[in-house]
């Protein structure tokens, strides 16, 4: 089983890079480029067969570790 | 004073301040002791644990996250909830919010650079152990050197803290005026619980020792520590 973690800065958490990116993006002519964000995607590789176990262990893993929920929020996508 | 200080200091993989923290602290006279991340215990009679600048784990994930993870870690949370004192400096910031021992996180610089420069500090609040050899609104000049040092917290989090007395240092010009060099809220530079026995700022003030190499502000801060 696998699960694909998104993890983005939360709204209203100024996202530098991304508005680099945008600023980049219409700089070179992409004009109808309204917002940019960007954030990590984890892939994660597990020895689950149940796919609502597996994203419990994976939400726990993102409270742990792989997001800092101060200023991030996770999505979780169990692929069997 | 009678017996020495003992401070010891914390090193991951990554970690490379170590040793001009224990340059600093051998300086003021004090025992110091390196602390290897994979130790599980902080050594009985510790008066002060640094946990130093660097890049632990390479700055994977975010900068002091999987850190927060090392079996040291589990034994500094310990000592820091019994009232023993932390002072976690730039990597060692990031480390201690990462942990939860300190409020707010450090996100990557506004400006998406690497900012390595002395800059001017304003001393906020003093009524704590790290910053009382300081005047209030004192301007020090410490180096700085990160590239996550934004620091963040949300509007509650902010309140409390100065209610609290928590904010230690502010990003400032010579004067005192905010110059903000990394997008932090309020150009906040340090901060401290509640509790006042947990430090961080990003700034190094163990290279602010020396006149000759720039400025000896910092050597005030750590004196702080020296007497209990």
């Amino acid at each position: 089983m696998k699960a694909i973690v998104n993890v983005f800065l939360k709204n209203g958490v100024l996202d530098s890079q991304g508005k680099a990116v945008l600023h980049a993006l219409s700089g070179h002519g992409f004009e109808s480029v309204r917002d940019v964000r960007v954030g990590k995607q984890i892939i994660i590789e597990l020895n689950e067969s149940d796919s609502a176990t597996a994203k419990e262990k994976v939400a726990h893993m993102c409270e742990e570790l792989l997001a800092n929920t101060v200023i991030e929020e996770y999505e979780i996508e169990i692929i069997s | 004073m009678s017996a020495k200080i003992k401070v010891g200091i914390v090193q991951f993989p990554g970690t490379n301040c170590e040793y001009d923290t224990q340059h600093a602290f051998d300086a003021l006279g004090c025992e110091t002791v390196i602390l290897w991340h994979k130790e599980d215990a902080i050594p009985d009679g510790t008066d002060l644990v640094v946990v130093a600048g660097g890049f632990s784990y390479g700055d994977y994930l975010r900068s002091g996250a999987i850190a927060k993870m090392s079996p040291i870690m589990k034994a500094l949370k310990q000592y820091a909830n019994n009232g023993g004192k932390v002072l976690g400096i730039c990597n060692g910031f990031q480390v201690l919010t990462e942990t939860g021992l300190l409020p707010g996180a450090l996100k990557r610089n506004e400006g998406l650079h690497f900012i390595s420069r002395h800059h001017h500090l304003k001393v906020i609040s003093n009524d704590n152990t790290f910053l009382r050899h300081c005047e209030a609104n004192e301007v020090v000049n410490i180096p700085i050197a990160h590239h996550d040092g934004n620091y963040y917290i949300d509007d509650q989090g902010l309140k409390e803290l100065y209610a609290n007395h928590q904010v230690l240092l502010q990003y400032t010009d010579e004067k005192g005026n905010i110059d903000n060099p990394n997008g932090s809220i309020d150009s906040i530079a340090g901060v401290c619980n509640v509790a006042k026995n947990v430090f961080g700022l990003m700034p190094h003030p163990e290279r602010a020792m020396e006149s000759l190499l720039g400025s000896h502000d910092g050597r005030r801060m750590l004196e702080g520590f020296l007497s209990a």
